[in-house]
């Protein structure tokens, strides 16, 4: 049998989060998986570390992490680590993990963790959960969990409460499946964890100043990297990605009292969820919208988070568009369009009051958050 | 020159998806497809063999019938399949499955002008990890979410989708790619294709074939030798047949954005 270092669990210790930064700056993510760390870390009776990569200076962002509950900041400093690369910093990552043994590591699910977390595992030889969306150390609120979010018959079963497994729950199968992974054998447990899941702490200046800052040893030279980021580039103006976007509010025939204001109350809503706009084909037939914002049989199929249909009836070939999305959101002011009927929450109502109300109570809660 | 194209035969999950009573997936009743980002690698390899004539040789791990995708993969253009299938593979998580598919391509054999390319995602697994670790077994580099790919000589520059924006990123070859949908669009089989699909070479490696490579250890390969296991399965709450909203005021509106914050959807 192979030996692995990571088999060898009783050696590894702390929670630590990967702590992404682009440009210099940190993502929102690394303090949702601060904070989620500090609840697991303190579930364990442990340590919950940051480790931040990036370029000379990027020490003076570190000490911000405390403030959502870091005990400590393993900062990695150099020119070649300013730009994100997958060689240099699967490189960094796995000589201080080997060196420093945590027994978990948080990676924001990212387009950039999931580049960096299976290279990583695979290297260190232990197991990465993918795109997780809940965790868990204390069997107790595990069990608690599935009470809540699953049908399973959690009474019936033997349970071991001494378990100190992480308990990485995550959807797969398109969601239509939730399957929670156990990594027993190798240390650290890896996770990477969709972004905007976890609930971030409040901000706590005096933790942050409190929060201890180290510089671990690590070599890097070019001869480690191989591939060239040559440009990176912001997108300037979102195109309409109907297919890509995580949010859509389409408006139909039911904005004809007032087109112009429709469309703009459609894309206020849009904009404060980070979403796109797209149409009925009764918006682009009457010239309202250009065609690439069309949903339905001869439009665009999505499968956004959230469709929210304004003043949209329903007819079969639009619902063949995104009957598919996650959560529907109908406001229609007749109460038997069918768009109600495979909408998951209906408000029967006038477009032009409700959306507006809408824009704002979803304005609140994410401030409240 | 040539490229390598690791391909999944999956369950269709953009349809129905019909469970069972245990919170298993009811695999009989949907309909197999080709994994569609695997549809854009494949797509990616026959375009740079339209342009090189480079030779395009289409991989995957599964059962038996998954040899029917090689066949079809091969009427739309690539030239040899390989199917890796052997009980002691069955239950591997991804860190295994990487390892199981980088011995597979690693006695097909990769060389100085070679490209592997994967999908980015599986739709059943739906891990994204098989492609990076790939890359990392066989000690190649790695661009993943390419959404360009342009060679010249053994110079790769590749489009790499970020959330907001893009990288450029040029790597050597030999080097693995993962796609994305928005690379191309997938071309159809044609006649002559399905014609010449039964000439062409498909092989099987088995556990036999395989057993002796240094990537394979008994220990780190299928159920058992998985890093991770499930420990539970099961479906989320039903979508229940929806919920009308009483009234249509500002009480309204904030019931309706609680229930988006609660459930992590702003
Ligand atoms: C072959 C074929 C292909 C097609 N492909 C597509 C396609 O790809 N996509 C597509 O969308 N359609 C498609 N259609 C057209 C489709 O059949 C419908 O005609 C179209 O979807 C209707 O658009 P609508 O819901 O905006 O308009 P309507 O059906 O006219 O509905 C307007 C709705 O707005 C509501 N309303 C009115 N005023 C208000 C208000 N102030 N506040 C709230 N609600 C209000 C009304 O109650 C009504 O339900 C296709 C049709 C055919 C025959
Ligand atoms: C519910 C559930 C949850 C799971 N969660 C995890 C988890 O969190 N961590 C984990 O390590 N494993 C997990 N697994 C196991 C994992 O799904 C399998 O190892 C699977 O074989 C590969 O992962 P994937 O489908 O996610 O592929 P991905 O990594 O999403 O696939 C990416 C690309 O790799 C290539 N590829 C993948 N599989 C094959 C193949 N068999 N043949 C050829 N090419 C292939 C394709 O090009 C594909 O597009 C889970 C399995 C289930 C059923």
């Amino acid at each position: 049998m192979s030996n692995f270092n990571s088999a060898d669990i009783a050696a590894f210790k702390d929670v630590w989060v990967f702590c992404e930064q682009r440009e210099g700056k940190l993502m929102p993510t690394d303090f949702e998986l601060i904070s989620k760390g500090r609840d697991l870390a303190n579930e364990l009776g442990v340590n919950v570390c940051g480790l931040l990569l990036g370029g000379k200076g990027i020490e003076s962002a570190a000490k911000e992490l405390g403030g959502y509950g870091a005990d400590k900041v393993y900062v990695c400093e150099d020119e070649k680590l300013a730009v994100y690369n997958t060689d240099a910093y699967a490189k960094v990552i796995c000589d201080v993990i080997e060196e420093l043994k945590p027994e978990a590591f948080l990676i924001g699910a990212t387009n950039i963790g999931r580049d960096l977390a299976p290279r990583c595992a695979a290297r260190l030889h232990t197991g990465l959960c993918a795109d997780c969306t809940h965790l868990d150390i204390d069997v107790a609120n595990y069990i608690q969990f599935l009470r809540e979010s699953s049908t399973l018959d959690v009474d019936g079963q033997k349970w071991d409460m001494e378990d100190r497994n992480l308990k990485m729950t995550r959807p797969a199968f398109g969601g239509h499946l939730m399957a929670t992974i156990i990594c027993p054998r190798f240390r650290p447990c890896m996770a990477t964890v969709r972004p905007g899941v976890m609930k971030k702490n409040a901000f706590d200046q005096a933790k942050a100043d409190a929060c201890v800052i180290e510089k671990p040893a690590f070599t890097l030279s070019d001869a480690d990297i191989h591939t060239e980021v040559t440009e990176v580039v912001k997108a300037a103006k979102k195109l309409v990605d109907l297919i890509g976007a995580d949010f859509i509010v389409s408006v139909g025939r039911g904005i004809s009292k007032d087109v112009e204001g429709g469309i703009k109350l459609a894309e206020e809503l849009a904009a404060e969820l980070g979403g796109v706009v797209g149409g009925s084909r009764a918006t682009i037939d009457s010239g309202w919208l250009s065609a690439d914002h069309q949903v339905g049989q001869t439009g665009k199929t999505v499968h956004p988070k959230v469709y929210i249909a304004l003043g949209i009836s329903g007819a079969i070939q639009h619902k063949a568009g995104m009957q598919d999305s996650e959560c529907i959101i109908a406001v229609n002011k007749n109460d038997t369009a069918p768009i109600f009927e495979i909408a998951d929450y209906g408000i029967c109502g006038d477009l032009f009051k409700v959306t507006p109300m809408l824009t704002e109570a979803i304005r609140a809660a994410k401030a409240a958050k | 020159m040539k490229i390598i194209v690791c391909v999944k035969q999956v369950p269709d999950t953009s349809g129905k998806v019909a469970v069972n009573p245990d919170g298993t997936l009811n695999r009989a009743s949907m309909q197999t497809i080709t994994n569609p980002d695997d549809m854009n690698a494949v797509e990616a390899a026959l375009k740079m063999k339209d342009a090189t004539g480079c030779k395009v040789i289409v991989v995957t791990m599964g059962p038996p019938p998954a040899a029917g995708m090689l066949r079809e993969l091969m009427a739309m253009g690539a030239d040899e399949g390989v199917l890796v299938s052997a009980r002691e593979f069955g239950g591997s998580d991804t860190y295994a499955t990487s390892q199981i598919l980088a011995a597979a391509i690693d006695t097909i054999g990769v060389e100085k002008d070679d490209i592997v390319m994967c999908g980015r995602q599986a739709i059943d697994g739906d891990t994204a990890q098989v492609g990076p670790q790939i890359a990392e077994k066989l000690g190649l580099p790695q661009v993943t979410y390419a959404a360009d790919i342009q060679k010249d000589g053994s110079t790769v520059t590749v489009k790499r989708m970020l959330e907001d924006g893009y990288m450029t990123i040029k790597a050597q070859t030999p080097c693995l790619l993962t796609c994305i949908k928005e690379l191309n669009n997938p071309r159809y089989m044609s006649i002559g294709g399905i014609y010449a699909t039964y000439n062409k070479p498909l092989e099987t490696f088995d556990y036999e074939k395989l057993k002796d490579h240094r990537l394979i250890d008994a220990t780190t390969i299928g159920l058992k030798g998985s890093p991770t296991n499930i420990f539970k399965s099961f479906t989320p709450p039903q979508k229940g047949a929806g919920m009308m909203l009483e009234g249509a005021d500002k009480a309204t509106c904030e019931q309706l954005a609680g229930i988006l914050a609660k459930k992590h959807i702003i």
